[in-house]
């Protein structure tokens, strides 16, 4: 099953080595950063989340990761290191041949992630024929055997998008970035727009695919509690930046952002107590001109203007990511002053 | 094409109802049915006792709409980007004449108070595209609530809005139901919201109310094999354990002239011969909770046969 929640932590994890490493990553939209300064790594095999709110800059470092800024977003500073190669610095060419080979993504929306006018089966042939040298026959025979492991029928492979319903048509889209078999599949809300049903069959699809292949995922969703369920490491995001992150186990219980523990209290229970719940008052902030200090302040029930010294730490000067514990990082003013 | 096929139920003054189930299920057709946005091609619609389905003079249309407002899924398509938030709260009083001219000002920032926009005066002077998602949102309750209805049916409310303000709206909706004694149709997919606000839950499937009953026992102890589908569908950190889903691959029944038997069969866990070629009837299986379900929820004549069979 692909639950993460309540399991031990394993004692000791075997050292897996590091497949992509975000090192002082910032992405601008002419001059407003949305994604400011972000470090974050992945390791082989390994399924990270993402998870913030609209417009906090996740989608935005999915699409530096992919290479795939259009302007005019550029990415401002930082590198993006793949097995140590950085993409940044990676010619037309170079970029061409990293794109689905190594990495992969699956879109939020399949209906326009696929081309409506073109045979399903079509579509592989020209992704599979812009990568390597392979007849249409046998990229057509591999078509099937990857639509056999998505749970489709292969004979589908004649079938146009609108055939298919969302549900197949978001596995058609997992099968075709799983296709060159890359190291890593970024997935940008792809159950999103998907009935709950449909949401568990395909994410238990993907989690048995990755146990069996063992690539890595890159799972952005605003949906934490989905994350609790499907992925090893959470890192939380709000207003461009890394608040807080943690082994997903770690942070469904020891949460210490207040931005996490806020977006935590949004979601109503499905079982136990019904308590009122508050959410998170205000809203994201404008990222053309983003509060001073800590970007969360405005919104944070630990902020106000009482204390002094802290308040003035809280609006003038922007915390940075803290190690509390083995894998857990924090940027909270609080935080970094119990220790 | 049946997208809403024999639904019955009552919404109370003070008391919030949910209707759920996924896209497709005939959930929002029902809400635009009582919002009186189509008109149904069976039935009735009773509005304190009287059937409005029939209604066509202006005057009981009028009538009927300031008693039944609706709330839309989408705050960015549902107010007038080049009018203030002060005229669209402004027109429903004067088109329904709810207040005296001297009056309009007082009550829009009254309204605006009512769904938390304050200061009021600041709220009112803004244009649509200053406001945020949850903020527009307000203002499109703060609208439906101008004419003091009876009735909201809310389709989808919080769907597009960030979910760190979903709950502030639901919490509106919660604290709209006490104050105001008004009847909500809360229509979602989202399980979760509809236990944290609903009284009775409403089910659909295909077109038909599945199961229905007070909100804790149907979604604590559904009957139902599709409400026991969806809930074990719903990501919840709190389960730990969790039981593979059981639910066969299939289709979700056409509305399109459905075959007799029960829409849910080719995907149900529990079915038997019967399921294929009988509709279940609406069967109250325990106190205020009812089912559509052979197995689960068995009619008393089922249950006769049932027990005939275990003789034999």
């Amino acid at each position: 099953m692909i639950s993460v929640v309540g399991e031990p932590e394993p004692v000791t994890r075997p050292a897996r080595e590091t497949l992509l490493e975000l090192r002082g990553l910032s992405v601008a939209y002419g001059d407003v950063r949305a994604v400011d300064n972000i470090d974050l790594t992945i390791s082989a095999g390994e399924i990270l989340g993402l998870a913030g709110e609209s417009g906090c800059g996740k989608t935005t470092v999915a699409n530096a990761v992919m290479q795939i800024l259009r302007p005019p977003a550029h990415i401002a500073g930082g590198s993006i290191l793949f097995r140590g190669e950085d993409l940044t610095a990676l010619s037309a060419e170079g970029l061409r041949k990293h794109r689905w080979r190594n990495v992969s993504m699956v879109f939020q929306s399949a209906m326009s992630a696929l081309n409506p006018v073109m045979r399903v089966g079509n579509q592989f042939v020209d992704m599979m024929r812009a990568h390597e040298r392979i007849d249409k026959r046998r990229a057509l025979a591999r078509t099937g055997e990857l639509l056999e492991i998505v749970g489709i029928d292969p004979r589908r492979i004649r079938a146009y998008p609108h055939e298919l319903s969302g549900g197949m048509r978001q596995r058609v889209i997992i099968a075709m970035a799983l296709a060159l078999r890359p190291e890593l599949v970024i997935m940008d809300e792809p159950t999103t727009a998907l009935d709950v049903v449909v949401q568990r069959e395909i994410l238990q699809q993907v989690s048995d695919l990755q146990a069996e292949l063992g690539f890595a995922v890159l799972f952005i969703t605003h949906d934490l509690s989905l994350l609790f369920e499907f992925a090893e490491r959470i890192a939380i995001m709000y207003a461009g930046e890394i608040v807080e992150e943690a082994p997903g186990g770690r942070l469904h219980r020891n949460a210490r952002h207040p931005y996490t523990l806020g977006l935590m209290r949004s979601f109503p229970p499905l079982t136990g107590p019904i308590v009122r719940m508050t959410g998170i008052p205000g809203s994201p902030p404008d990222l053309a001109a983003p509060p001073a200090g800590c970007r969360f302040h405005p919104r944070c029930p630990h902020c106000a203007a009482g204390d002094t010294e802290l308040f003035a730490l809280q609006t003038a000067v922007r915390p940075t990511l803290e190690e509390i514990a083995p894998g857990h990082q924090v940027a909270c003013h609080l935080v970094e002053r119990d220790g | 094409m049946h997208a809403a096929d024999d639904v019955t139920f009552v919404l109370r003054p003070g008391t919030i109802t949910a209707l759920v189930g996924e896209s497709g299920s005939g959930k929002s057709t029902v809400a635009r049915l009582l919002a009186r946005l189509y008109q149904p091609t069976a039935g009735q619609v009773l509005f304190d006792g009287v059937d409005v389905a029939g209604a066509r003079r202006r005057r009981d249309l009028l009538r009927y709409r300031s008693q039944v407002q609706m709330i839309f899924q989408d705050p960015f398509g549902s107010l007038n980007p080049v009018k203030t938030i002060r005229h669209h709260l402004a027109r429903p009083l004067r088109i329904h004449g709810r207040v005296e001219r001297g009056g309009v000002e007082a009550r829009v920032q009254e309204l605006l108070e009512t769904v938390g926009l304050v200061p009021a005066e600041k709220y009112a002077a803004k244009f649509p595209h200053e406001l945020s998602g949850g903020q527009r949102q307000r203002v499109a309750i703060a609208r439906a609530l101008a004419v003091e209805p009876a009735v909201l049916v809310a389709d989808e409310p919080t769907s597009m809005l960030d979910v760190s303000i979903r709950v502030g709206i639901l919490n509106l909706m919660l604290d709209l139901k006490e104050r105001e004694r008004l009847a909500f149709l809360y229509v979602t997919h989202d399980l979760a919201s509809a236990r944290y606000v609903a009284d009775t839950v409403l089910v659909m499937y295909a077109g038909q109310i599945v199961e229905q009953g007070a909100a804790e026992q149907v979604l604590q102890r559904p009957l139902h094999p599709y409400t026991q589908l969806l809930l074990a569908s719903v990501p919840d950190p709190a389960v730990t354990e969790r039981a593979p889903i059981t639910a066969r691959k299939g289709l979700a029944a056409a509305a399109v002239d459905p075959p007799p038997g029960c829409r849910f069969v080719e995907r149900c866990p529990l079915r038997i011969p019967v399921c294929s070629e009988r509709t279940p009837e609406l069967v109250e299986a325990s106190p205020g909770q009812s089912a559509r379900c052979h197995v689960t929820a068995p009619s008393p004549a089922r249950r006769e046969d049932l027990h005939v069979e275990h003789v034999q």
